[in-house]
């Protein structure tokens, strides 16, 4: 589903990614670990399309299709869905109507018709009970207001409407208390199937409790240090992230 | 110059020496002679080339006709039941104009008669007030010319059940036309009403309208005033829309702005008694070569008065936008809380705003603030949209809209809420 190669990407004249190898196929969940400032939430944005971003060199393939020649709009309509670890706030924008509209978007793309108010409506009555999610929330303005929590909630209520093959998951546990984590994995763990996956960027080992991967891998200074299951994230949380440092410190020397 | 010959011309030629209005005039056009057209070097005028505007080609049109179906083909959508009063190249139209309210609440007459029957009283206090906040050539030209305006009067205790809507109308079939409309409101103690103001250019050339709108409040009285311009790239305009509260009372103004070539809007909150309540609010959505320039002005004189003003610009093409705030606070005026905002959103790469924030606080005892933004589109917000798969075309119009939406809801009557709506999302081709 999606071949990234040799990703290098930067900020200004800073490099951030140097040379990200990583295969995902349908129907697993991979976790990508590893300590602050060394280049998850950037891999999250990159493939999302955040401008702010210069790729430097390697590809991704997503779907037959190459992901970095895509705008960000066509990324989210070929069913790329990046969940914000800072969902921003929209004063204004109803978000209601935001979500039809890029419900009706995709599926324009996608050539189908776009969904009447009375399915649209359904639609959003059977997935907001996924993420327990409540209506006045919705008829809101988008994330104007709405606690840390309610914004992550709204982020997986977003991608239950769009149903993605691939998504992107930034950090979605920061600053979530237990019952909301819960809430969050229990939908991912819900929207789960053959055909789909996930990319799930964190910084804790807590969140794979509720969200089992199959691939852990390790970032470390723009690189996967370390691949591996379930266990490695275990381990991590055990050792803590020094553990990874000194060994690759040991490795070079 | 020409144009002030001709204007010397057309003075004369409306002079009246019976008319009660006729000492004013007279007065204004002294005024008007001595000081002439406002010049850029005037701090007042400094982004507004308003001399520009009085070209020598420009037509006092006098005896010009207004058709019913032109009449109804510009009529504001969902107002089919407002009081109306239309004006014709800056002249009073009694006989277009319709009223429902009955005339127990409202009174509407040539100002020229209320200045000589039991309002005369009334017109002769506040006739010509603004001239104390703008001491300009053009306002006293206005004045010379106000024999054409109306007086409306909503009775004490009344409130309106229909909003008064006064239509410009400009015909420029015969050159460039110039308009001068004098209105002189008076809201009685405890009475209700919302006033609306729009502009139409008819004939396709060039106009020039320069207004002078009246706005006395009384005790309790509640004053709802809107101001819609949208008469295209060919139509200047001046015009100070000046409200006073005479007693405790509550007045709102918004003020929006689509289209023009050179538009100056005067508006002024002056609070003359204690727990004044005001507020200001104004969108200018620009394009092309359009010029907008939103001056005004909140007046504190006693204390525990309220104000609250925010102006909205978004800004395209070459467009440019003006804001000038001042707020007063005089020494007796303690304890005022006046809040001003001025947000701009440049679009265009050679669209510019200019704004400025002019508190003068004599008291101290007083919460007053102000604030300006000039920037870009939010990117985040931008991305946000974009990670959804809204192209980004239509991501700017949602996010533009919502900068707007905040100034339209200050609008209470609901159909001109919708149609200013309207108006602004085909502009941003926003459909949601």
């Amino acid at each position: 589903m999606l071949k990234i190669e040799n990703l290098q990407a930067r900020i200004e004249e800073k490099e951030i990614l140097k040379g990200i190898n990583l295969e995902i196929k349908p129907g697993e969940i991979h976790a990508i670990m590893g300590p602050n400032g060394s280049g998850k939430s950037t891999l999250a944005s990159v493939l999302a399309g955040r401008e702010d971003y210069e790729v430097t060199g390697g590809s991704v393939d997503f779907l037959g299709k190459d992901l970095l020649e895509m705008s960000p709009e066509d990324r989210a309509k070929e069913g790329l869905f990046l969940a914000f670890q800072y969902p921003v706030e929209i004063p204004g924008v109803s978000t209601t109507n935001f979500i039809k509209t890029a419900v009706n978007e995709k599926r324009k793309y996608l050539g189908q018709e776009p969904l009447d108010a009375a399915q649209f409506l359904k639609t959003m009555k059977e997935k907001m009970k996924l993420v327990e999610i409540d209506q006045s929330l919705l008829s809101r303005s988008l994330n104007e207001g709405f606690s840390g929590g309610e914004k992550k909630r709204n982020e997986i209520f977003q991608m239950a409407m769009l149903e993605p093959k691939l998504a992107i998951l930034d950090e979605t546990d920061s600053g979530l208390d237990i019952d909301a984590l819960r809430i969050v994995a229990n939908g991912v763990n819900q929207l789960r199937s053959k055909d789909n996956a996930f990319l799930v960027v964190t910084h804790y080992q807590r969140l794979l409790d509720y969200i089992v991967p199959d691939f852990v891998h390790v970032l470390y200074k723009g690189k996967i240090v370390r691949s591996g299951t379930k266990e490695l994230a275990l381990e991590l949380e055990e050792k803590g992230y020094d553990f990874i440092k000194a060994e690759l410190e040991k490795e070079t020397v | 110059m020409e144009v002030i010959n001709n204007l010397t011309k057309a003075f004369a030629s409306q002079e009246n020496p019976s008319s009660p209005l006729h000492e004013f005039q007279s007065d204004n056009w002294k005024t008007f002679a001595g000081l002439g057209l406002p010049a850029i070097k005037h701090e007042e005028w400094k982004y507004t080339r308003i001399r520009n505007a009085y070209a020598d080609n420009l037509v006092i049109a006098t005896n010009a006709q207004l058709i019913a179906a032109t009449l109804s083909a510009h009529q504001l959508p969902g107002t089919d039941h407002a009081n109306r009063i239309v004006f014709l190249n800056g002249r009073y139209q009694a006989g277009l104009s319709s009223f429902q309210d009955d005339s127990a609440s409202l009174v509407v007459k040539p100002l020229e008669t209320a200045a000589g029957d039991e309002d005369a009283e009334f017109v002769n206090l506040h006739l010509g007030h603004s001239q104390k906040y703008h001491p300009d050539g053009i306002n006293a030209l206005n004045a010379a010319f106000a024999a054409g305006g109306v007086y409306i009067r909503v009775n004490k205790g009344k409130s309106l059940n229909q909003p008064v809507v006064i239509y410009h109308f400009t015909d420029s079939s015969n050159g460039y036309a110039f308009s001068q409309p004098r209105i002189l409101v008076n809201a009685a103690e405890a009475s209700a009403a919302s006033i609306m103001e729009t502009y139409v250019n008819i004939g396709g050339g060039e106009s020039l309208t320069n207004e002078v709108i009246e706005i006395c409040a009384a005790q309790d009285a509640v004053l709802h005033y809107v101001k819609i311009q949208n008469e295209g790239a060919k139509s200047s305009h001046s015009g100070t829309s000046h409200i006073r509260q005479l007693g405790k009372c509550l007045t709102h103004a918004v003020t929006l702005t689509l289209s023009g070539k050179l538009v100056r809007n005067n508006l002024n909150m002056v609070m003359e008694a204690e727990h004044g309540e005001s507020h200001m609010y104004g969108l200018y959505l620009l394009n092309g070569d359009t010029l907008a320039d939103n001056h005004t002005i909140v007046d504190n004189a006693m204390p525990h008065c309220f104000s609250n003003e925010l102006y909205k610009g978004i800004l395209d093409e070459q467009s440019t936008g003006v804001f000038n705030g001042k707020i007063f606070v005089r020494k007796d005026a303690q304890k005022t809380n006046a809040y001003q905002s001025n947000k701009n959103i440049l679009l265009g790469d050679h669209a510019s705003a200019n704004t400025k924030p002019q508190l003068e606080i004599f008291a101290d005892d007083v919460k007053c603030s102000h604030g300006c933004t000039i920037g870009k589109l939010d990117e985040d917000a931008l991305f946000y949209l974009k990670a959804r798969g809204i192209s980004e075309q239509k991501a700017k119009a949602l996010l533009l809209h919502a900068f707007a939406i905040d100034i339209l809801d200050q609008i209470q009557h609901e159909a001109i809420r919708e149609y200013a709506d309207k108006l602004i999302s085909e502009r941003l081709s926003f459909d949601f």
